[in-house]
């Protein structure tokens, strides 16, 4: 097995890394019994609590836990500084660059992104094109997925504009954490993340269509056996907002209205936790019973202003995401803070012919893909898989883009046989607005499965608490 | 607040109440069945159950012979059967998950706990070891979940919507115990058997039966609705139907009582008022005021079971109003 980085340990699991002392020193005065029954009592929190995602596929209405680990992730006061400034850096760039996209072009014109790119792009939504949006943010919530190679060395996966989710699960691990073990949080300086709603919500309202006094925001859910449902109720209900269906809300003289048990009520800002594709039967899916007919009509006629805007996924597709180091460059004339992981395009000839040559050291992923479905993760994969998988490839190689494995960092988290080092991710919160900001802290995901790289909890994975040590 | 919301919360506290009612009922019932009476009248015991509940008939669907076991079964367990425990039980978290975020944490846990704990006695046989227990389970749940409600819930909309539900559910479920009797009788469909059964049931209230089973029947009537000690109370006196009848239906401090009930659901109704409800509200001052008004002899004069059906029927239109005005708002 390669060497990974131990976010806890250090030199050959010898030492404990300084900002894990604390917590070490705390670790081994707990008895086997204590930590087993806090483990069992989280469980039960959540169960109990409802915190749970719904699962496609076998009977609907089947709800399961996401795995939650005690072993909180830890991140000292310097390394977040750097990740901070690299995502407002990053989300600021992706926000210029989608509104240029949807004006002038500049960086078309200039001749950095190549035309096709965006124009083929199933992603790019003409019926954007022009349309002026309140302060010019298109992705206000971002959910950058980012990964640790080294001592500060980070890598942006992805950079999730569209409905990224998973923010009530850092707050509700935060508050698990607390409850399980308080005296841990005396004992450290952990940077709070309780305030997310307020901020979010305050975002919202900074965003609402110009010359409205006292917007009213609602969140849009596709109903109660979405995956992501109790998400949708958690943030509606700490921004102490209406949780709305498309059923509830209605389009008249292109204003945007919920029905009320006192008559209709206008609706200013809608967080949409639904996809383009479903928003507006009108516009798009004519098939969509989320949606509501005439929302893109009000959403152009400036009556209504929609998180994230339509149009965003042009901007977090993988077949843009390469370009995202020359955007930073194009737009602020700044060197990126955060790395890219090198990308081998498969559209493009050598790219391709490098892909197909070296299949089982690479991850090669869908350009439209998400979740952690449809890709092959090459030193895992058998022979088999690795040729099924060059056939796809052969058959549609705009389809494709392939990335070196990562040497994913781990943290030593419970698993059956006992603590075991597992691959993990981060996944801090960006929100946009009249300004850039984010709580200190994000949603950390594990891989459960030994030597596994795949995180999603639909495929298994895991969460942990993620601290950001104050200095 | 969102119509859908208002729905969902409404219902969420109805079918909380009625899977309540439902516990009370069988539980009575399982008691009385353990004093010395024969299998006739213990299986009529168990048809006027299912007939209150209109019932019966999905019953007979499914079984052939009336007994305790396979009642309570379907009264309490069966998926299939939307007014079972179980059910009322699913249906009352569903709505609560789906409006979570318009109910106060601790409100939402009392639902879901309380489902999850269902789910866990359906897989054991502590239903058949001590039906009582689990019963009283039922009912404590009820009570928490209004508690919980009261205790910690804003008095915004949203909790008056609770509110109705539960009292507009109290009220249908208080007068179909009260009329039990009547749907005991062997043969409810037949129109002449209907006469038969009404007679009889008056029969008993003008005391010209056997006074013991007289007794032992508004006994457990009362205890059903927890209106036996209040009983004794109120009237310091030996338990006879009239007053039986009086207290559960015109008794305006008793909490259960057909008055009470009526009092409460005018109240929230007033305060959920909107440009379109003043007939809905004047629907129910109607209601209200014939109960207020009333007195016990006039009601059994006319016929208890005719009066109690005529009720019903007037609480059914009054929930549709209720949907059409809040709930379910037909025009945009």
């Amino acid at each position: 097995m390669a060497k990974f980085f131990d976010e806890m340990y250090s030199g050959d699991g010898a030492s404990v890394r300084k900002h894990y002392d604390e917590f070490a020193a705390w670790q081994s005065s707990q008895s086997a019994e204590t930590i087993a029954r806090k483990r069992a009592e989280s469980d039960l929190i959540f169960r109990r609590v409802g915190i749970t995602f719904a699962v496609y596929g076998n009977d609907a209405g089947t709800e399961r836990l996401i795995p939650f680990d005690i072993i909180p992730r830890i991140i000292h006061a310097a390394e977040w500084a750097k990740l901070e400034a690299g995502l407002v850096q990053r989300v600021k760039t992706l926000n210029m660059f989608i509104h240029d996209i949807y004006h002038d072009q500049k960086i078309i014109k200039a001749g950095v992104i190549p035309a096709e790119q965006i124009f083929q792009n199933a992603q790019y939504r003409p019926e954007m094109q022009d349309v002026d949006v309140a302060s010019d943010i298109y992705a206000h919530i971002a959910g950058v997925d980012i990964v640790r190679a080294g001592e500060g060395e980070f890598y942006v996966l992805e950079d999730n504009l569209r409905v990224p989710s998973g923010v009530s699960y850092m707050l509700e691990n935060r508050k698990m954490m607390m409850r399980l073990f308080p005296e841990l949080f005396t004992r450290h300086k952990i940077a709070p993340v309780d305030h997310y709603p307020d901020m979010l919500l305050d975002n919202l309202r900074s965003v609402a269509p110009v010359g409205v006094i006292d917007p009213t925001v609602v969140v849009m859910t596709p109903g109660m056996y979405n995956s992501a449902y109790f998400e949708h109720a958690f943030l509606a209900q700490q921004m102490g907002v209406e949780l709305v269906e498309g059923k509830d809300l209605f389009v008249k003289d292109n204003t945007v209205y919920m029905r009320t048990t006192r008559g209709p009520k206008r609706v200013d800002v809608i967080y949409r936790r639904i996809d383009d594709d479903y928003l507006d039967p009108l516009a798009f899916r004519a098939d969509s019973s989320l949606g509501v007919p005439g929302l893109l009509a009000a959403y152009r006629a400036g009556k209504v202003t929609l998180a994230n805007a339509i149009g965003t996924g042009v901007a977090d597709d993988k077949s843009i995401y390469p370009y995202v180091p020359d955007m930073i460059k194009f737009y602020l004339s700044e060197e990126p803070i955060l790395n890219n992981v090198p990308t081998y395009q498969c559209r493009k000839k050598e790219d391709l012919s490098y892909t197909l040559a070296n299949l089982d050291k690479l991850v090669v992923k869908e350009v439209h893909g998400a979740g952690g479905y449809g890709m092959l993760v090459g030193p895992a994969s058998s022979k088999q898989e690795i040729e099924d998988f060059r056939q796809r490839i052969i058959a549609k190689p705009d389809g494709y883009i392939a990335q070196p494995t990562l040497a994913l960092s781990v943290c030593p988290t419970y698993v059956e046989s006992g603590i075991a080092p597992r691959h993990l991710d981060l996944r801090p919160f960006v929100l946009s607005g009249k300004t850039v900001s984010m709580v200190k802290g994000g949603l950390t995901r594990v891989a459960l499965k030994d030597g596994s790289l795949v995180v999603n909890s639909s495929q298994g994975g895991g969460t942990k608490d993620t601290w950001i040590l104050e200095k | 607040m969102l119509s859908r919301t208002a729905d969902h919360l409404f219902w969420m506290s109805r079918y909380t109440e009625r899977a309540e009612n439902t516990a009370r009922m069988l539980d009575v019932h399982v008691q009385t069945a353990l004093l010395p009476q024969s299998t006739d009248d213990a299986e009529q015991g168990w048809r006027a159950i299912l007939g209150i509940s209109e019932l019966l008939y999905g019953y007979e669907q499914k079984y052939d012979a009336l007994t305790q076991k396979e009642v309570i079964d379907f009264m309490v367990r069966d998926p299939g059967n939307p007014s079972s425990i179980a059910s009322c039980l699913r249906q009352a978290r569903e709505n609560a998950r789906a409006v979570r975020g318009a109910l106060t944490t601790e409100a939402w846990e009392i639902q879901n706990a309380t489902w999850i704990k269902m789910q866990s006695y359906l897989t054991t046989d502590a239903l058949e070891q001590n039906p009582s227990e689990f019963f009283e389970w039922v009912k404590h749940r009820s009570h928490l979940s209004r508690g919980v409600t009261i205790g910690t819930m804003l008095k915004d909309e949203a909790f008056h919507f609770i509110r109705l539900g539960t009292f507009l559910e109290r009220a249908d479920n208080t007068a179909r115990i009260i009329d039990v009797k009547f749907h005991g009788a062997k043969e409810t469909q037949g129109k002449q058997s209907q006469q038969q059964s009404q007679q009889q049931s008056q029969g008993l209230l003008r005391k010209d039966d056997d006074q013991q089973i007289d007794f032992y029947y508004w006994a457990a009537i009362l205890r059903s609705v927890s209106g036996f000690e209040i009983y004794r109370k109120v009237y310091r006196d030996v338990i006879t139907p009239e007053r039986v009848a009086e207290l559960l239906i015109l008794r305006g401090d008793m909490p259960r009582s057909l008055l009470a009930c009526m009092d409460q659901v005018l109240s929230n109704l007033k305060n959920v008022h909107n440009d379109v409800s003043a007939d809905t509200e004047r629907f129910a001052g109607k209601l209200h005021a014939d109960l207020q008004f009333s007195r016990i002899e006039e009601i059994l004069d006319a016929g208890l079971h005719d009066y109690l059906t005529v009720f019903l029927e007037r609480i059914f239109e009054l929930g549709n109003r209720i949907s059409k005005d809040f709930l379910v708002p037909l025009a945009a």
